[in-house]
């Protein structure tokens, strides 16, 4: 790890200031950005904590909920009326990282973690769209067993590694960002870039932009909601497939899926063909089984990563049946 | 359990100066303790800064590079070497300890943002000369092989019982998955801390 200078600021102004110098990396938990840096991947000269900054507390209310981008992993994962009224949420954190990581990661940080795409990780590995733009995929016909199925292109096939960006991609959350410039909402599909011929873009925070909250709607009148994950250990992994579904049956009918799925896709991926399929559907096996059938149309896979078609839809079933059991 | 820890450090003294070679890039340059080089004052870089850590109650003022982890911190510095460096990357958790009662990936954390939190690392768990019942628990069940990993374990699953997490076998698996044991003492692992939440027999 090279070295770096280490601003402390207690306010929000003060972070965007001296985040205004180049070669600048916030840091929150630093859970990533510290195995990035280690692997030189990430290589800044100045490093401004954002520790000290008042955007640790979360509320969760009839109106929604907003959570601070500083709240760690662990505290939101632990509280009860986020199980009650977003347990697609409090799964998704629990199926992620180790209880070391959740302990330190925040929210704002979870969102903006980097892809695990070996050649995105390894700089002994000469090229990387994402790292050095203009130098190539070293995944398109290399190994890309973990690679995307949707989403990708000529440029860049590494998927979105965040469990908790799938679980409020389903909700429809809205990412609240601050910068120089002010203050705005994006909604969270908008919030992520498809890597297209840009894919060191991968958010559409501007330089010295930080992430202040998110905020997650009410659950819809009768929504129950679940997150399954499917990775090649029982713990600690990152997805393989992973499908984060919201459901509201009404008298023996779906009156409203929600559903997006990780691990599959360059960032979130939201599934409005299979919630259409699955609106005013019977819940019944062969209903659910048809709408999950759906889920990988469109896919695109590469050499190695075809199984995720069939382990999508699988997943997809087994979780709509668990959300609508 | 002093007598071994005696005969450990001498014996892996020994061995670094054989085995020391495969493993010095690990140890980044800030980290080589000025005192042990007998007689030369501390070589204070412009770089450098002025940290004061409390580590198991007790306050240190240490001069480092921005970048020093927690975890050469600890070991290098402050010579607490019972917290291990395993993968340096917050994938094996043999660097676990305790931030202000939570259990945190030494690793992974800059010793500068530590300042104003208490640390508990292994060697502040025993009380009066009394192991922690954890560390008496590891070792009546034989959690260990090659006890590498072990200071992380303990320290892991203190946090966990005082979470409240071990409810089952299967809970207390799920939330020491932060915790590679390569040597495959899970199911010792699992006896011990079963003894200490007095949730079972263990196996």
């Amino acid at each position: 790890m090279e070295n770096f200078t280490l601003a402390v600021p207690a306010t929000i102004e003060a972070a965007l200031a001296a985040a205004q110098q180049s070669d600048t990396k916030f840091i929150a938990g630093g859970t990533d950005l510290m195995q990035l840096m280690k692997d030189h991947v990430e290589r800044p000269q100045h490093l401004v904590d954002l520790e000290g900054l008042p955007l640790d507390t979360f509320s969760i209310g009839g109106d929604g909920a907003r959570i601070g981008a500083l709240v760690r992993m662990s505290d939101l994962a632990d509280d009860p009326d986020l199980r009650r009224r977003y347990p697609v949420v409090a799964e998704a954190l629990l199926a992620s990282a180790s209880p070391q990581v959740r302990n330190m990661a925040t929210i704002g940080g979870n969102l903006l973690q980097r892809t695990r795409c070996g050649y995105f990780r390894n700089v002994g590995f000469g090229a990387c769209n994402k790292r050095q733009p203009g130098s190539g995929c070293g995944a398109i016909l290399g190994l890309n067993r973990l690679h995307a199925i949707f989403g990708g292109g000529d440029y860049c096939v590494a998927t979105h590694p965040s469990d908790l960006a799938v679980a409020l991609a389903a909700l429809d959350s809205t990412i609240e960002v601050q910068g120089g410039n002010g203050t705005r909402a994006v909604p969270i599909d908008e919030f992520y870039l498809l890597p297209a011929n840009t894919p060191d873009r991968e958010t559409v925070l501007a330089p010295g932009e930080i992430i202040t909250a998110v905020q997650v709607p009410p659950p819809r009148n009768g929504e129950r909601s679940h997150y399954l994950k499917l990775r090649d250990r029982a713990s600690f992994e990152f997805a393989l497939v992973s499908a984060a579904v919201a459901v509201a049956v009404e008298d023996g009918r779906i009156r409203t899926a929600r559903v997006a799925m990780g691990g599959v896709g360059t960032k979130p991926w939201r599934l409005p063909a299979v919630e259409a399929a699955l609106a005013s559907m019977p819940v019944t096996r062969e209903a659910l089984t048809n709408a999950a059938a759906q889920a990988a149309d469109g896919a695109r896979p590469l050499a190695e990563n075809g199984f995720k078609i069939p382990l999508m839809q699988r997943a997809l079933m087994r979780a709509l049946l668990t959300v609508t059991a | 359990m002093s007598e071994f820890e005696v005969s450990r450090r001498r014996f892996i003294g020994a061995s670094a100066a054989v085995g020391g070679l495969a493993t010095a890039s690990r140890v980044t340059r800030a980290a080589v303790a000025p005192s042990v080089q007998s007689g030369s004052p501390p070589v204070r870089t412009p770089e450098m800064i002025d940290v004061t850590l409390e580590v198991n109650g007790r306050r240190h003022a240490l001069t480092i590079e921005p970048r020093t982890t927690l975890l050469d911190a600890l070991r290098e510095n402050l010579r607490l070497t019972g917290t291990k460096k395993g993968c340096d990357q917050g994938s094996c958790g043999a660097c676990t300890v305790h931030v202000d009662g939570r259990r945190i990936n030494a690793c992974l954390t800059l010793a500068a943002r530590c300042q104003e939190k208490a640390i508990t690392t292994i060697e502040g768990l025993a009380k009066d000369g009394e192991l922690h019942p954890m560390q008496a628990a590891f070792l009546a069940r034989d959690g260990l092989q090659c006890g590498y990993c072990t200071p992380g374990q303990i320290m892991s699953a203190t946090a966990l019982v005082a979470e409240g997490r071990a409810m089952s076998d299967a809970a207390i698996r799920e939330w020491m998955s932060g915790n590679i044991c390569r040597c495959g003492a899970y199911p010792h692992i699992l006896a011990a801390v079963k003894d200490v939440t007095g949730s079972g027999s263990g196996g």
